[in-house]
């Protein structure tokens, strides 16, 4: 059996899992996945969040992605990255840069095993500040030049990939190269408010290919989260693992303690326990009802039949769910079209949504009426954070991982 | 085929594998079981890798108890012909530092 084989089963422990510290942000992107923006009140506390790192030294858990909301702004995000650090469990974050002021990135570049992962969406301030926010550019752009001039080795810029900066991929791996950064991007997906400017920002199938034909030319150093690999159908496989990973290799832990079977998965539909239940994270990992079915041999469905099924494996589960479609067929984004059909075929069929919402309800970055608005959303907040899905799992290079 | 390691190609600097020589798998290294074999996971490196047979862990997890590469091949029952598939293996978990050479 192929190691993917047996991925799709399940592993002892999850290789890639994210977890999100804090529904509170200061920012509030349009396209969140976890529709952020005020701290949850039952939120885990700074023992409990102790206890579950214990846990996942346990399980050996090597490494974990943090993200939010805005981690940083939980008082606590310091000691807690120590305590993680200490116990042998590495901390990818997330952040959209708010606090790496010079003092913080000097401590960050002191310290090992850790790794800092920037939210960028557009190589230029008005690309990006029109789903981040205003100013969030210069404050992302601030924490890398932070970064560098203290000397931190190799951060991330991680970029959510949209219908308008497609055309930037070259720019941002310029600005990669400038800050002697990684440059990292992953799908858009129509999660958490993502759903709501889905229609407005996903890429439209032309940009589907350019991206694909970006990453085959000059993808080597860059990381995806393996969030492509509904686009390997185009051809050869894009590196990494080509398949979904929820509640198999990937889930995610969410501020309060709720565990999903993927970061873009917040909706009852997808969630597994919660880990302040008796047996915690790992009773959860290993008999929950939820892992227990995704763990299933997966037929494939209306996908079956598909000469490109093997390579896709059907696309994303949250895709397909939070745009209404079944999940056992093509994924909306699908290459060859099937998606689109479906999309169109959907005639009264009520689209799901969580019930997890933390958006503020007076948008605090609500953008300037000056500039060209390019993008017409509607009355949501925006945040930032995106968590990767299958983030940096183990994209199966011969040998080794790609984080 | 049984011994499909993904070790990885032995293109890195360092000393060349010889099996000849008494081994060990690297302090910096942590195996954890999983169903196929284990996954390793090095510490200094950040990467991940797999061991895809329950006897590769074996042979890794021991190295350190006998005098040469081959000795740990052979306690761990490996048949004759899939030897060379271990060496291969093993050489490349060499070359990413997941065993080492120990004095």
């Amino acid at each position: 059996m192929k190691l993917v084989d047996h991925f799709q089963y399940g592993l002892n422990s999850p290789i890639c899992l994210t977890w999100e510290l804090t529904y509170a942000c200061n920012l509030a992107c349009v396209h969140c996945l976890s529709s952020s923006g005020r701290r949850d009140p039952r939120e885990l506390t700074t023992a409990e969040a102790k206890g579950v790192i214990d846990e996942l030294q346990r399980m050996q858990v090597f490494y974990i992605n943090i993200g939010g909301g805005e981690p940083t702004v939980r008082p606590d995000f310091w000691e807690l990255l120590d305590y993680s650090i200490d116990h042998n469990v590495g901390v990818k974050f997330s952040t959209n840069g708010i606090k790496l002021d010079k003092k913080r990135s000097a401590q960050l570049a002191r310290t090992d095993y850790v790794d800092v992962q920037i939210s960028l969406d557009g190589a230029t301030a008005d690309v990006n500040d029109h789903v981040r926010g205003p100013g969030s550019y210069d404050t992302a752009i601030r924490a890398l030049e932070n970064l560098a001039e203290a000397g931190f080795g190799q951060p991330k810029i991680s970029v959510v990939m949209t219908r308008q900066n497609v055309d930037q991929l070259d720019e941002f791996k310029s600005i990669a190269d400038k800050y002697n950064a990684q440059l990292r991007i992953t799908r858009l997906r129509p999660s958490g408010r993502g759903a709501d400017v889905w229609d407005e920002l996903h890429p439209l199938p032309s940009q589907q290919r350019q991206m694909y034909d970006w990453l085959v030319a000059k993808g080597d150093s860059v990381l995806t989260g393996d969030s492509f690999f509904h686009l390997s159908a185009f051809g050869e496989a894009l590196p990494g693992l080509n398949l979904c990973g929820a509640g198999r290799v990937v889930c995610l832990i969410d501020p309060v303690g709720d565990v999903y079977a993927c970061p873009f998965a917040i909706h009852d539909n997808f969630l597994a326990g919660n880990l302040r239940s008796p047996g915690g994270f790992q009773e959860i990992w290993e008999n929950s009802e939820l892992f227990t079915e995704l763990r299933q041999p997966q037929t494939g469905g209306a996908c079956a039949s598909c000469m490109h099924y093997d390579s896709c494996q059907g696309g994303c589960m949250a895709a397909k769910f939070f745009t209404g479609l079944p999940l056992d067929g093509p994924d909306p984004e699908c290459v060859r079209g099937f998606g689109e059909q479906a999309l169109a075929a959907r005639d009264g069929v009520e689209i799901p949504k969580s019930d997890v919402d933390h958006s503020r309800s007076a948008p605090r970055n609500s953008r300037t009426p000056k500039g060209p608005v390019m993008l017409t959303l509607g009355t949501r907040p925006d945040k930032s954070c995106d968590p990767s899905p299958l983030a940096n799992p183990a994209a199966l290079g011969p040998a080794s991982a790609r984080a | 085929m049984a011994a499909d390691v993904d070790a990885g190609p032995a293109d890195s600097a360092g000393p060349a594998f010889d099996p000849l020589l008494p081994y060990r798998c690297s302090p910096s290294v942590a195996l954890r079981p999983e169903p196929f074999g284990a996954l390793v996971y090095h510490f200094g490196t950040r990467k991940l890798s797999f061991l895809k047979t329950p006897q590769l862990v074996v042979v890794v997890r021991d190295l350190d108890q006998y005098p040469d590469v081959h000795a740990s091949i052979e306690a761990a029952g490996v048949s004759e012909s899939q030897r060379p598939a271990y060496l291969s293996a093993l050489a490349g978990l060499a070359a990413n530092g997941t065993i080492e050479e120990r004095s």
